[in-house]
């Protein structure tokens, strides 16, 4: 291994209210930084106006992914009962969008389900068996009962000393710079 | 560096609201996060208490019992069911509609009353929802045995095989397939998104190794960020928007298995709705009668609170008024029709062989229901728990009248018969209770049984405009 210290990740400011860390929220975000998160044991209201995040996308991939099954399960039935191996049962037409209906409708639900999770999942990189912070003692508070904000150093703003005072000023109960 | 953003502050003081437009807290005791999460986790962390394992070695017993039955009656035949001509789905579809059904408030509580903003689910979504999902893996194993040679179940999916058939999509039992496994993945998924942030809770808290592996394993390496946050919770509200149609339509679903057919008694158009609003009502009698004990076995007063038990109560008595309203439409239509077969079925019901499966049905999901209109019994726990599982017994009662009563005597008086179960049947539906206890109480000891992070969302501490520290101490600063 090379001998270079450790790259510290970036720096965290630990709040212990909700109010408390959305207006430090706001000070960041007005500041202009951009690789930088809020973290917090629940979701706060407000917290995505506070770091200035657009609405969540997704809502696409559910679309996409209902749009899928819905068609799926009619293409799909149309081609198993009409096409590939035509069942004539009682008298009923081939192919009816109408019974083929109840099954294209859960598929829609299915699929709509099934990438609303993977879109999400997608959307915030999970799973993920490593990331610097939760190898921090004082951030496994999180999901218990504090708020932190880091900052983190790859960010285009990011200096030690302008930051450091910048997340002082909003109040924070401890500062620490983070291992990466 | 300023903060243009920023919410104005007050000039004038905002006055506390009206007492009695205050509303009663969620949490008692204004109970910190800390708390929360000490408290919750704390049940699936101490030491295995002696009711767990008494209760859990019964389930495990009475578990293997279905089993034992179960192989039973793969490797013998459905002959050793009580199935005979005219009654050919006895108590295994039974039991399937009634698993089914009990699944379905849970799913209400975490998608339903989500959309409705009724913050009080927090409490009880955890548990209701794996009582979705239990009940439902109950559910499945009736229609896999029910069908004889259970190893040709595969015949249900549409694979390609070297008979080069095709299922038949006509049946409405094909679309039960969908529907029920649909129901039961999308209800997984749900409840696996809504443990995520728990299980980040449970691997920070955890000291072995072992714990802190599994659990971070399962957490998926959440942080709790809002950018993740932000995520979540648009996909947990699309979750809860394509839960609710779903739920809607799964009992629908299984209703057509009996509303396609002939039978008089179950070719009617009401059935859809009526058999959702008798699964809410059955499943919320299951709730009630799972969270009564667990919250003192617990010690869960303060977050699941009197006030949790009411509002349950009080959609049982909503949804026993809906139950009721539909039998009598069912009696109405009967006469109205002026269908001979129709009308005999529904006076079969009361005056005939089975007269006592009408009787209990009634009293249970219609009579008695309505004492929850007194609050005096809506916060009597030990009444709110009798009459939950009381709920429970009228409604397996609704299916027995439904599955067997209508079958036993058709239109033609040289086809009818007498079904009676037997101790194969029974056995068998007791092991399924088996099963579901079993899972549950894994459940209990290795997952926090109400969402953490939903209840700290609801508390005045994660609103950051609330008295401890938002726009009122501005004021007061």
């Amino acid at each position: 291994m090379t001998a270079t210290p450790p790259k510290p990740y970036g720096l965290l400011a630990e709040f212990e209210t909700a109010a408390d860390i959305v207006r430090a929220a706001e000070t960041v975000r007005d500041a202009g930084y951009r690789r930088w998160d809020a973290y917090t044991p629940c979701p706060i209201h407000g917290m995505d106006e506070a770091m200035g995040l657009r609405h969540s996308p997704v809502g696409w991939f559910t679309f996409i992914g209902g749009v899928l099954g819905f068609t799926t399960g009619m293409t799909g039935i149309w081609y198993m009962n009409d096409f590939n191996y035509p069942l004539a049962i009682g008298g009923k037409p081939l192919f009816s969008p109408i019974y083929a209906f109840p099954i294209s409708y859960e598929l829609t639900i299915l699929f709509g389900a099934i990438s609303a999770v993977l879109g999400m999942l997608i959307l915030n990189r999970l799973p993920r068996l490593y990331h610097p912070l939760l190898k921090n003692k004082r951030f496994t508070r999180v999901t218990h009962d504090r708020f932190f904000i880091v900052i983190e150093c790859d960010d285009p703003q990011y200096s030690e000393e302008k930051t450091r005072r910048l997340l002082e000023s909003t109040g924070s109960t401890h500062l620490e710079l983070v291992e990466d | 560096m300023a903060a243009p953003h920023r919410v104005p502050t007050l000039a004038v003081p905002v006055p506390d609201p009206p007492a009695e437009l205050a509303r009663a807290p969620l949490v008692l005791n204004q109970r910190s996060f800390a708390w929360i999460s000490d408290k919750i986790a704390g049940v699936a962390e101490g030491k295995t208490p002696l009711w767990w394992w008494v209760s859990f070695g019964i389930s495990v017993c009475v578990m293997a019992m279905g089993f034992l039955m179960i192989g039973y009656q793969v490797s013998t035949g459905v002959g050793v069911w009580g199935l005979n001509k005219p009654v050919m789905w006895g108590w295994a579809i039974v039991n399937f509609v009634f698993w089914i059904g009990i699944g379905h408030a849970g799913t209400l509580i975490s998608a339903i009353l989500f959309l409705m903003r009724q913050r009080w689910r927090t409490a009880v979504n955890r548990a209701a929802e794996a009582m979705t999902i239990f009940a439902v893996m109950c559910a499945g194993i009736y229609p896999l045995i029910h069908i004889g040679r259970a190893w040709y179940f595969w015949y249900l999916i549409p694979i390609p095989n070297s008979n080069n058939v095709w299922p038949q999509f006509k049946s409405p039992l094909m679309w039960d397939v969908f529907a029920v496994s649909t129901y039961f993945t999308v209800s997984l998924m749900f409840w696996y998104m809504g443990l995520i942030p728990d299980l980040a809770t449970m691997r920070d808290r955890s000291i072995s190794r072992g714990r802190k592996f599994f659990y971070g394993l399962f957490a998926l390496g959440w942080t709790g960020s809002n950018r993740q946050w932000s995520n979540y919770e648009m996909a947990y509200l699309l979750l809860a928007g394509l839960a609710t149609p779903l739920v809607l339509s799964v009992h629908s679903v299984v209703s057509f298995d009996f509303a396609v057919a002939q039978v008089p008694g179950w070719h009617t158009t009401i059935f859809p709705p009526y058999f959702v609003a008798g699964a809410i009502f059955s499943g919320f009698g299951m709730v009630l009668t799972l969270l009564v004990p667990l919250r003192k076995l617990c010690h869960l007063e303060e977050v699941i609170t009197g006030r949790h038990i009411e509002l349950m109560c009080k959609v049982i008595l909503a949804t026993s008024c809906m139950v009721g309203y539909s039998y009598a439409m069912e009696w109405f239509i009967a006469y109205y029709s002026g269908n001979p077969y129709e009308r005999y079925a529904f006076l079969n019901r009361v005056f005939g062989s089975y007269w006592w499966a009408g009787l209990t049905m009634y009293s249970c999901n219609v009579v008695l229901p309505q004492l929850f209109w007194f609050k005096k019994v809506r916060t009597n726990m030990i009444l709110v728990f009798l009459l939950s599982i009381t709920v429970n017994i009228g409604m397996w009662f609704e299916r027995f009248v439904i599955v067997v009563v209508s079958l036993h005597r058709d239109f033609i008086p040289a086809n009818w018969g007498y079904y009676k179960p037997t101790y194969v049947d029974v056995l068998t539906f007791v092991g399924t209770f088996g099963l579901f206890a079993t899972l549950f109480l894994l459940f209990l000891r290795f997952v926090p049984l109400i969402a953490m992070a939903e209840v700290k969302s609801v508390v005045p501490q994660a609103d950051p405009h609330q008295a401890l520290g938002g726009a009122r101490s501005d004021i007061a600063s």
